[in-house]
């Protein structure tokens, strides 16, 4: 099912009187999710991610705008009619159920033509219930449940019913980090095996990275960036998008473009840029740094972090906006722990140029 | 949103009808009532509008004797039922082994009927021609001379409906003071007897404090409870109060309203606003004290 | 060596003082529970006496070596004692049971549906708690008469129905339950009432049990609505049927019969409470009072 969200806005009153106006929680928003794709909603919290979910799955009205499920309005649609399944964060199974009752919970629900057979709604549980492979457990108590598998069985209870949609909360955020590597492959796996268009909500840039076809990266209920995870992660469009995405952060220095030449603090960087002169942004993936004892850039050293495969070389700059450079380096090169300076060269491709008026981001050749 | 509305409402609607009808309607109706003068319950007319069923019962000596016997009741029977309760929570808090056995057996009075233990209390205290009762009998035992507890003298009547009334509240008081020493934290205590704190300082200056929001909740709800007092005085003295002079104020509303003496609701309802406003005022000094006083 | 602090004597002297300390301590709490349980032991004895031997002690003997049920039999014979329990057995099931219903569904409807004056009606609700009983007894006890409800079910359970502090004791419940679990039903495609029904009655069960079994107790000791609103012996309840038997029953000449009787009567509550002894004081210590 493509879902189309056509200039969608959701504005709720404030409940700060001192602040006039209400919130706007979701600014206007338009892109289409292509049928069968994993799309994840990312970015901070409060940024309207959740809000624009709830809009997907009903339980809120929005303020303006309309949403498509294939060539279907469904704006007005109330969220049981809408025929979605949703995975709350905290899961939200019913307490009192068994594993079974509470899948077998939205079949009960069906009135008139879809009403199902006892026998019918048995075999769907076992079905959802295997391909979260949870079918060993379905006459435990969601307590008697660890956290992944509270999980599964909330994922099952919202697919049994074969919905169109399929909206996951901040699916991993209560899992310990091994269950959630676990977890987010297993959501790729089940997405994959129903083709059910699936779109989760996350704050987490490398939960969303990993799994997704699109992501979506908002901030302040705007829209920054859409597109398939490399190609943000390559192209973010402002600073933004650039520092929200990537670990170790993306180290962001100020500098300035003089005669083609692109300064942070005295060191040239590059020697020839084809931008006007003016202030500028440079940020620098960690991966972008190449330690060379002659390299454009000088940093003081404050020490080194080996991670076995790589080395992060950790450094200061005048210049810099982070607290402190993170540089990630193959593990054969020696760094000499007992000197003050360190100088990289830099790859072109992994060096970012923002507006420092408008932070966006100053496409340039070398 | 209008549907959801109108759903909502549905939901409400027997609540709605039943306190409404009897509740909301009564209490609006009772003030009206106790402005009718000369109120007949038979032809439902009245006189006129005044406040002369105030001064009637004001000057009703029956009604008199209520408020002398109720306000007795309650000046002997909240302190001294606060105080034993409070003494034997911390009692109970301080043991382990029987604890819950003997906090089973003090909650037995909540679930009692009052009426029915009331007549045991009745046969306890009361002197017959052919038995002088138990308690005249350990009174002979240690040397004193029977007295009828039941149909004698008014101190001894009242001290068997004191008696009677404090066995009858004692467990929810015991019960709600045991939840509230139970959930004083461990560690004050633990900490003051480190510091060589005497247990009675201890007492007065950690655990007093501490569950004074509880102790004034009792007091409260042990005044209001103790002015309603009514089926305590009916168990032990039968149902003509008034012949008894044990009568209390909810009584003499009863009989007011219902009974041989009965059909003056108008009567009943001044009485009742009477204490109405008794109540209210001994809450609002209650209340007053308690923001003094209470450490929360 | 003197002045060294005799460890063992300190010691001692705490632990004597801790076992003295103790034994008050049992000694009054064993008085206190005398007081409470004789009245108890006092009834099952005396009803077990037989007439002849009760009226010929002029000091009452604390014991019978000659136990007889006879008094049982005359209670149940001499006086409707059964009709009286059945009354009261009709009165509280039938008084809880409604009661049940229109708290659960105005509690459902404050606690998860939204309504314009929700508030407002909420807290005129809380301050009908204020309200005391014996304020609208009067005008209730007018109108059922008015109504020719006396002597009839329906004007014994009607009045005795609502209980506001119910409605906030369980409206408290409800609103704890997440309000996930709401959506979660939505999306599902869960009508209102069937949430109600499938999902927050069981939740809720807890506090369902403790209102039933306080609202049961209270049904069964009521004296003062009962006995405004009958005066035909076929529809006494228990509290004042034994009041009857004590004016003009077996109170005045069969005092062993009468205590048989105060004996059946106060078994059921007493046996409901052994059962249930741990919900019903946890429930009692949350929302209950006397009266």
């Amino acid at each position: 099912m493509k879902i189309v969200l056509q200039n969608l806005t959701k504005k709720f009153p404030n409940r700060n009187k001192k602040v006039k106006g209400d919130v706007i929680a979701v600014n206007d928003f338009t892109f289409e999710i292509p049928d069968g794709s994993l799309i994840g909603l990312l970015g901070p919290s409060g940024c309207g991610k959740s809000t624009t979910l709830n809009l997907l799955s009903g339980l809120l009205k929005p303020t303006a705008g309309k949403i498509f499920f294939g060539d279907d309005d469904v704006t007005g649609l109330p969220a049981e009619k809408r025929g979605v399944g949703l995975v709350f964060q905290n899961y939200a199974l019913y307490p009192h159920l068994t594993v079974r009752q509470n899948i077998m919970f939205p079949l009960e629900n069906l009135k008139g033509a879809d009403k199902l057979s006892k026998e019918q709604m048995n075999e769907k549980v076992l079905e959802a219930a295997k391909l979260v492979q949870i079918d060993e457990l379905m006459d435990r108590k969601p307590d008697e449940l660890s956290g992944g598998q509270q999980q599964r069985v909330a994922i099952a209870r919202a697919l049994v019913k074969m919905p169109k949609v399929l909206l996951l909360d901040e699916p991993l955020s209560n899992l310990d980090a091994r269950l959630r590597l676990q977890t987010r492959e297993e959501i790729r796996r089940i997405q994959r095996e129903t083709g059910i268009t699936t779109i989760f909500v996350t704050h987490d840039q490398e939960e969303a990275m990993s799994i997704s076809d699109l992501i979506v990266v908002m901030k302040d209920g705007v829209v920054h960036q859409i597109g398939k995870p490399q190609e943000v992660y390559d192209k973010p469009v402002n600073l933004f998008v650039a520092k929200f995405l990537g670990t170790p952060p993306i180290n962001v220095f100020h500098g300035k473009v003089e005669d083609n030449k692109l300064y942070i603090g005295k060191d040239v960087i590059f020697d020839s840029v084809n931008v006007d002169n003016k202030e500028v942004y440079v940020a620098i993936r960690p991966e972008g740094f190449i330690l060379k004892d002659e390299g454009v850039l000088g940093c003081n050293l404050t020490g080194v972090e080996v991670m076995g495969r790589d080395i992060s070389v950790v450094s200061t700059h005048e210049c810099c906006e982070n607290v402190a450079i993170r540089s990630i380096i193959d593990a054969d090169n020696m760094v000499n722990v007992g000197a003050k300076q360190v100088r990289f060269d830099l790859k072109p491709n992994k060096v970012f140029l923002f507006d420092k008026e408008t932070e966006e981001r100053i496409d340039y050749q070398l | 949103m209008e549907k959801r509305n109108a759903k909502a409402w549905l939901y409400l609607v027997p609540a709605i009808l039943f306190l409404g009808f009897f509740m909301v309607y009564p209490l609006i109706d009772v003030f009206i009532y106790s402005f009718e003068e000369g109120y007949n319950s038979a032809s439902q007319t009245f006189f006129g509008v005044g406040t002369y069923n105030y001064s009637y019962v004001l000057h009703d000596p029956y009604f008199l004797q209520a408020l002398k016997n109720t306000f007795i009741l309650v000046i002997i029977t909240v302190p001294l039922s606060t105080g034993i309760a409070l003494l034997i929570s911390v009692g109970l808090s301080s043991i382990k082994p029987l604890r819950n056995l003997y906090q089973t057996v003090y909650f037995l009075p909540y679930v009692t009927n009052t009426l029915a233990v009331g007549l045991v209390f009745m046969i306890l205290f009361k002197k017959t021609a052919y038995s002088d009762g138990l308690i005249n009998m350990l009174i002979n035992w240690f040397g004193g001379n029977s007295v009828d507890f039941i149909d004698g003298p008014y101190w001894a009547k009242m001290f068997v409906l004191c008696f009677y009334t404090i066995w009858v509240v004692m467990p929810f008081k015991i019960l709600i003071l045991t939840s509230a020493l139970a959930s004083v934290n461990e560690e004050y205590y633990k900490a003051a007897q480190v510091d060589g704190t005497s247990k009675f300082r201890i007492f007065r200056k950690i655990t007093l404090p501490m569950i004074s929001p509880t102790l004034f909740y009792l007091v409260i709800t042990g005044f209001i409870g103790a002015f309603k007092a009514y089926s305590d005085a009916v168990a032990l003295f039968g149902t003509n109060l008034n012949a008894a002079e044990m009568n209390t104020i909810v009584g003499y509303i009863y009989d007011m309203l219902y009974g041989d003496s009965g059909g003056y609701p108008s009567y009943a309802s001044a009485a009742a606003i009477i204490l109405f406003t008794i109540v209210l005022t001994i809450t609002c000094i209650n209340l007053l004290i308690s923001k003094k006083h209470v450490h929360y | 060596m003197g002045n060294q602090v005799d460890y063992e004597k300190i010691e001692k002297a705490a632990k004597n003082r801790k076992k003295l300390v103790n034994g008050i301590t049992y000694f009054l709490l064993t008085i206190w529970g005398i007081i409470v349980l004789f009245p108890f032991y006092w009834m099952i004895l005396t009803s077990v006496k037989s007439y002849a031997s009760y009226n010929s002690e002029y000091y009452p003997k604390f014991i019978t070596l000659s136990p007889t049920l006879q008094n049982y039999a005359d209670a149940f014979t001499q006086v409707p004692l059964a009709q009286y329990l059945l009354n009261t057995l009709i009165f509280t099931v039938v008084t809880t049971a409604i009661m049940l219903v229109v708290v659960i569904l105005s509690a459902f409807a404050f606690a998860r549906l939204n309504f314009r004056g929700k508030n407002l009606v909420f807290t005129l609700f809380l301050s009908l708690m204020m309200i005391p009983n014996e304020l609208v007894i009067i005008t209730n006890f007018v109108t059922i008469t008015n109504m020719d409800l006396r002597n009839t079910f329906a004007g014994l359970i009607l009045p005795s129905v609502t209980s506001v502090f119910y409605i906030y004791l369980l409206k408290e419940n409800f609103a704890q339950i997440p309000d996930e679990l709401y959506y979660a039903a939505k999306v599902d495609g869960t009508s209102d009432f069937r949430y109600l029904r499938r999902v927050m009655i069981p939740i809720c069960r807890p506090t369902l049990v403790t209102i039933t079994i306080l609202k049961v107790i209270e049904c069964w000791n009521s004296y003062v609505w009962p006995r405004l609103i009958t005066d035909d012996e076929n529809y006494y309840l228990i509290s004042n049927g034994i009041q009857e038997l004590r004016e003009n029953g077996l109170g005045r000449e069969n005092i062993p019969a009468m205590m048989a009787a105060v004996v059946v009567i106060s078994l059921p509550l007493l046996v409901l409470f052994l059962i249930f002894r741990k919900k019903i004081m946890a429930g009692v210590a949350r929302g209950g009072t006397k009266g």
